[in-house]
């Protein structure tokens, strides 16, 4: 069982970056973070002097062997020491370059992936809100976090091993040469199958942990259950099921973890066992050549270490491979992100800012059909004039949240202009628009923070005098005198330790201290008491007078105390005027305003 | 929450150990074939030395000598190097993979004991823990305590390979096992010097990037709410700044890899120098051969890398150690219900009661700046009976309680104090599971499983599809149900991500109703749909549920009229209880809140009569604005209270 959804995907969707191949993407994303750039050649010269060191000490070792131990007329401890101290200056200036190349590394990843980091997150922002919707936002966290971490994980650890491995792999190839251009061949031709195994291998452990990231998703869905379907599950008595169900996902996990990491052992131990081999006929070749008189002992020893040399490398390649698999797979996530269009996009420079005051709002003409499905609004046009309060009304799937939407630019109509104030929302600058029009919809998020820094999300420079006052004119200073720490109560997360028209009131007031010019609410008060709603529609009300203010709402209580009602039906506008009129007309509004009256008499 | 780790000191490694001891009493097995497997490593690690060395003694130092050699004597070189070079190999997979399997073995079985902790624990705790803690517990932590299993097995195995060497240095010099005693003491102790200074560096950059996740969390989850009031540069500014202190955080630690790494890394080579030094003079005092020499220089090269899986185990500990004290504090959770025998009668309808049931929520902080946790009350001293069969409304203002008082009389949480009886057996004495079989509740906040819709419904119960159809029908959820993709079969997506409110309401709704509850309890749950359908349920649902007792939290008139009996609250007391038309003509707080939009509708008509009242241009002090507000209201309501009586009379 699977615990696993698919996702939704259509045009309007992330960029999955899947056309880049390994090379681009790895170009595109040193040109997103230009530090890691910076300076790398004098990074790239100290990685290869400090690995000068590791190769002296199979040097020394012949020069000691064949010049000091062997030497004719007994060994020379002079000719030895003076090696020696040779190799100990050769390990001064490895350890030194080591030091600035790990700082150097670290410095330059870092500042570099967290510029990534930040423009990721600030343009999954400016997104749309449909681009936004279309993936899991724990989807979109991890393009932000562990994806970054696992590029900073190969440019600090495997990149720094692939440069060192590299200057090695050719040190090591040159010296043997040196020494003996048959005996390095044999040692080449021993490696060669195993970097044909490799690749191989590579794919196959590279799969394997694909499955084990889509398992550990899996397992942390079915966990995630048990703590936020903690009421219903108690509810309906079905922690068995549920316990079977997260069970199933945790042992699918187990499976695919412990089968990824059986294959990437045997990968791993391939580079050993080839080393490994490749000694024993150095060995055997070497004493060979010796015989011949081709090669010194010390020759052959020193060949003995060098082999040793090839190993580390060749044993690492694998993983830095997986590693860079892993980094460039979430390189190409991030880069999916940014190069994402903005398809809802701030006009920036090119935009205008308006001035603040009463609000005209226009639609002319307007369309809309969402991303791959039908049409949910026809030609619409219509005028809203200043400081008026409007009531949208209409059953579900008539189409009048998307009015809202439209209104506030979380989207573009597929056809037509909306204006305000004469100019096409599409080039007000969205600082300008979003401190002039403000939507709430009917699930406000809240923040993990008190009750005030929720409320002066919108306005941060607020004084919590502002916010009592706000509070006061909303009517909800009753309320908030019930609460246990009044301002200063902590609303949980998601808000989750308030109930759900708490949540509302909270939300509300945030969008009232922002001070818009137009309030857009989509069904803000629904889950509120009716006397607190008439109390805050009251309020509206009389402070609305110099703003416009549209509501969406299927309590026609609204609808009553606008200015004006527009009846939306099926994707047009069927009826507008005052409640009163409609209201005898005998139209759509007439029936929904009976079955409205007749649920509120008892 | 407390994230700070320890350092590895003794009483660290004290406990650490004890984690270990955990963990092999677990996996004793598996633990068993992985040291097994790192012993063979170790041992023939430490063999290619000896091999080598002996090859290079007895075989080829003598024919180059000589300048001719039989391939038997090639052969015999090559194939001892082969077997231990294969032994080794088979060595290290059995060693790793069988350590995996302990680890991840370990990881699944303590996944399994925290989330059933999850699912038995009663819901007070887990409104006392945010639920990213709780999931964090079930995986990183969990995933920290049982890490040490994988270095584990490789450093029992570095401590035969290093007794061997030791041995073997003895045996060809004691000079040279000198200078081995030396130097590898001296990379173990760097090596902690590193894992002293480092853990907390990492530590620190793990809480960061925590931090930054959970920035981005919220702030993602909170994008419409961000864009709808233009504060993409705070936000984005917030998750700068985060972001800039884990960089820092995260070069410190390269910083300090910077120092030591080297540093380690010379150390061993130091040690092979001063053996080609200190060989070379005894080479000449005629105690050693070229051949020994090489041996031991070889031995400390293989050496080096090793020897730091001691560092990775020392590393792991003070992480195991935190990780265990989070995975243990679950398990130690008590505070699980207590579930009684009893059964609850199964003939028709159950009468519901509450006898002065009190109810406090635990608070953060009391307010008093003093830190400690406070209690806030929602729900005080109520009595109420909710006669069998019959249909009873809870109606308040929002915040009163509500909520609270349904969680009680379903017993997802006990009360304080005063008990809740169904059919006059107290909650506290049914069988686990004896509840839901009777009863059933929901939720306003609706919650979907990633499944079907037929799994969302039956929810494992044996069900037809004719039956879960039936349900949807009184859910008034048959419509959109029939136009998704696959019917009842169609997923739902994660928390039912697919559907919209009003139809993850309508779900929920048949999920109820088709258990055919004894009891059904609806907490405001058809906030979400259109009133007509709203009415449709209603309807259907009084149709079918002639056995059933329901209690409804409601504002609507409409439904609060289906109800025989009406309790009133307001800050979690019982302010009334009587019938519509008593309430209506004797509670103030009754009467304003459900004759809300009735009053409102007559004062605008009223307003409307008159004459187009001025508009005032601007506001002008908002406060003197509300007084005219309320005087007009105050008017009006008159007028309403009027119209009301006139028609209940």
């Amino acid at each position: 069982m699977s615990l696993r959804s698919t996702p939704v995907t259509d045009h309007s969707g992330i960029e999955a970056g899947q056309n880049l191949g390994t090379w681009q993407t790895l170009k595109r994303g040193v040109q997103l973070s230009p530090e890691l750039r910076k300076g790398i050649w004098v990074t790239v010269a100290l990685a290869m002097l400090s690995t000068l060191g590791r190769v002296l000490i199979p040097f020394v070792v012949q020069r000691t062997t064949d010049e000091g131990i062997l030497a004719t007329g007994g060994p020379d401890l002079a000719v030895v020491l003076r090696y020696v101290l040779l190799a100990l200056v050769g390990v001064a200036i490895t350890a030194f370059s080591s030091y600035l190349v790990n700082i150097r590394l670290f410095t330059a990843s870092e500042n570099g992936l967290s510029s990534l980091r930040i423009r990721a997150f600030r343009h999954i922002h400016d997104l749309s809100m449909l681009t936004q919707n279309t993936e899991r936002r724990g989807s979109l966290v991890s393009r932000v976090t562990s994806d970054v971490d696992t590029i900073s994980m190969f440019v600090q650890f495997g990149g720094l091993m692939l440069m060192i491995n590299i200057a090695q792999l050719t040190l090591a190839t040159v010296l043997m040469i040196i020494y003996s251009p048959l005996l390095a061949l044999v040692v080449w031709v021993c490696y060669i199958p195993l970097f044909v195994v490799i690749r191989q291998f590579q794919g196959i452990v590279g799969r394997a942990y694909t499955t084990v990231r889509e398992r550990v998703g899996d397992m942390l869905g079915g966990i995630s259950e048990a703590v936020v379907g903690a009421a219903t599950i108690r509810a309906y008595g079905v922690e068995d099921r549920t316990a079977a169900r997260i069970d199933e996902a945790i042992d699918q996990h187990r499976r695919a973890a412990i089968g990824a990491q059986a294959r990437a052992v045997v990968a791993f131990t391939s580079g050993q066992l080839v080393s490994g081999l490749t000694t024993a006929v150095v060995i055997v070749v070497g004493t060979l050549l010796a015989v011949r008189g081709d090669l010194t002992l010390g020759e052959l020893l020193a060949f003995l270490f060098l082999v040793n040399l090839f190993t580390t490398p060749v044993q690492q390649a694998t993983e830095i491979l997986n590693e860079m698999q892993n980094a460039v797979a979430g390189w190409r996530r991030v880069i999916g992100i940014i190069d994402t269009h903005a398809d809802v996009a701030d006009p920036g420079d090119d935009g205008v800012d308006l001035p603040r005051g009463p609000i005209t709002v226009d639609f002319d003409d307007v369309r809309y059909a969402y991303p791959g499905g039908d049409r949910v609004l026809h030609d619409v046009s219509l005028r809203i004039e200043p400081r008026s309060r409007v009531a949208i009304v209409g059953e579900t799937g008539s189409g009048k949240s998307t009015f809202a939407k439209l209104l506030t630019r979380l989207m573009d109509p597929s056809d037509g202009v909306v204006r305000l104030d004469g100019t096409d929302l599409r080039e007000i600058r969205f600082r300008s628009l979003r401190s002039r029009v403000v939507l709430v919809p009917q699930e406000g998020f809240l923040f993990d923070d008190s009750l005030l820094a929720n409320i002066t999300f919108g306005a941060p420079d607020a004084t919590p005098d502002e916010v009592l006052l706000t509070l006061t004119e909303l009517g909800l200073d009753g309320w908030l005198s019930t609460l246990p720490n009044g301002l200063a109560t902590d609303v949980g997360q998601r808000g989750e330790s308030m109930s759900a028209g708490e949540r509302q009131l909270v939300a509300l007031a945030r969008a009232y201290l922002a001070d818009p010019d137009l309030l857009v609410l989509d069904e803000a008060t629904s889950a509120v008491d009716p006397s607190t709603e008439v109390r805050i529609q009251r309020a509206l009300d009389s402070l609305t007078r110099g703003r416009t203010s549209i509501a969406i709402a299927h309590r026609l209580s609204t609808a009553q105390a606008a200015d004006e009602v527009i009846v939306v039906d099926k994707g047009r506008i069927v009826e507008r005027g005052h409640h009163t009129e409609l209201v005898g007309r005998g139209g759509v509004y007439s029936g929904l305003h009976a079955s409205w009256v007749s649920q509120q008499r008892g | 929450m407390s994230t700070l780790v320890p350092h590895p000191s003794a009483a660290t490694l004290r406990r650490g150990f004890g984690v270990i001891g955990q963990g092999i009493r677990e996996q004793p097995r598996w633990f068993t074939v992985s040291v097994i497997g790192s012993t063979i490593y170790g041992i023939m690690t430490g063999g290619t030395a000896y091999v080598i060395g002996k090859v290079t003694n007895e075989t080829v130092a003598p024919a180059i000598a000589a300048r001719s050699v039989t391939s038997g004597q090639l052969w015999h070189a090559a194939l001892l190097l082969a077997a231990v070079v294969v032994l080794n190999v088979i060595g290290i997979v059995v060693r790793r993979v069988a350590a995996g399997v302990a680890v991840f073995n370990l990881g699944a079985i303590f996944r399994r004991r925290v989330t059933r902790q999850y699912l038995q624990l009663p819901l007070s705790w887990h409104h006392r823990h945010p639920s990213g803690q709780l999931l964090s517990n079930a995986n990183a932590d969990v995933e920290a305590t049982w890490n040490v299993f994988n270095p584990l097995p490789m450093a029992i195995g570095v401590v035969v390979m290093l007794v061997f060497a030791a041995v073997q240095m003895f045996l060809v010099d004691v000079f040279l096992a000198v200078i081995g005693l030396t130097v590898f003491p001296a990379l173990f102790l760097v090596n902690i010097a590193f894992q002293r200074v480092m853990s907390p560096k990492v530590t620190r950059a793990q809480q960061l990037r925590a931090e930054v996740s959970e920035v981005a969390h919220e702030s993602f989850e909170a994008a419409l709410i961000v864009k709808s009031l233009g504060r993409e540069d705070q936000e984005a500014e917030r998750f700068r700044a985060v972001t800039h202190e884990l960089r820092d955080a995260n070069i410190e630690v390269g910083r300090t890899r910077g120092v030591f790494d080297p540093a380690i890394e010379a150390i061993p080579t130091l040690g092979t120098l001063a053996v080609l030094a200190v060989g070379v003079w005894r080479v000449s005092t005629g105690h050693l051969t070229a051949g020994e020499v090489v041996q031991i220089a070889y031995l400390f090269s293989i050496l080096a890398f090793p020897v730091r899986a001691l560092g990775w185990v020392l590393a792991e500990m003070p992480r195991a150690v935190v990780g265990w004290d989070r995975v243990d504090a679950v398990l130690r959770a008590t505070g699980s219900m207590e579930h009684g025998s009893a059964a609850l009668p199964r003939a028709g309808a159950s009468e519901l009661r509450a006898d002065d049931v009190s109810y406090s929520y635990e608070v953060a902080d009391s307010g008093e700046g003093d830190g400690l946790p406070g209690r806030h009350r929602a729900v005080s001293a109520v009595t109420l009976d909710v006669p069998a069969g019959g249909t009873t409304a809870l109606v308040g203002p929002t915040g009163s309680g509500k909520s609270t008082l349904t969680n009680l009389m379903m017993r997802l949480v006990d009360p304080d104090t005063g008990a809740v009886l169904v059919d006059d057996v107290d909650l506290r004495s049914v069988r686990r599971g004896g509840i839901s079989e009777v009863a059933a509740l929901v939720a306003q906040q609706t919650f979907m499983f990633d499944d079907t819709v037929r799994g969302n419904i039956a929810l494992g119960a044996e069900r037809t599809d004719e039956e879960v159809w039936q349900a949807l029908r009184v859910a008034q959820g048959d419509g959109f149900v029939a136009h998704l993709a696959s019917g009842i079969h169609t997923r739902v997506g994660e928390r039912g991500a697919s559907l919209s409110g009003g139809q993850r309401q309508r779900i929920a709704l048949a999920r109820a109703v088709i258990r055919e509850p004894q009891l059904l309890i609806l907490d405001d749950a058809t906030s979400a749909v259109d009133p007509s359908v709203e009415q449709a349920i209603l309807g259907a649902l009084r149709e079918s549920a002639a056995g059933t007792t329901v209690l409804v939290v409601a504002y609507r008139m409409a439904t609060i009229a289906l109800a025989d009996d009406i309790i009133y609250l307001e800050e979690g007391r019982v302010v009334d209880h009587g019938t519509h038309a008593e309430l209506l003509g004797r509670c103030v707080g009754y009467q304003r809140l459900v004759t809300a939009y009735a009053r409102e509708a007559a004062e605008r008509a009223a307003v409307a009569a008159d004459e187009e009242p001025p508009r005032p241009a601007e506001p002008t002090d908002p406060r003197e604005l509300r007084l005219r507000e309320e005087e007009r209201a105050e008017a009006a309501l008159t007028r309403a209270d009027d119209e009301n009586v006139a028609v209940e009379s």
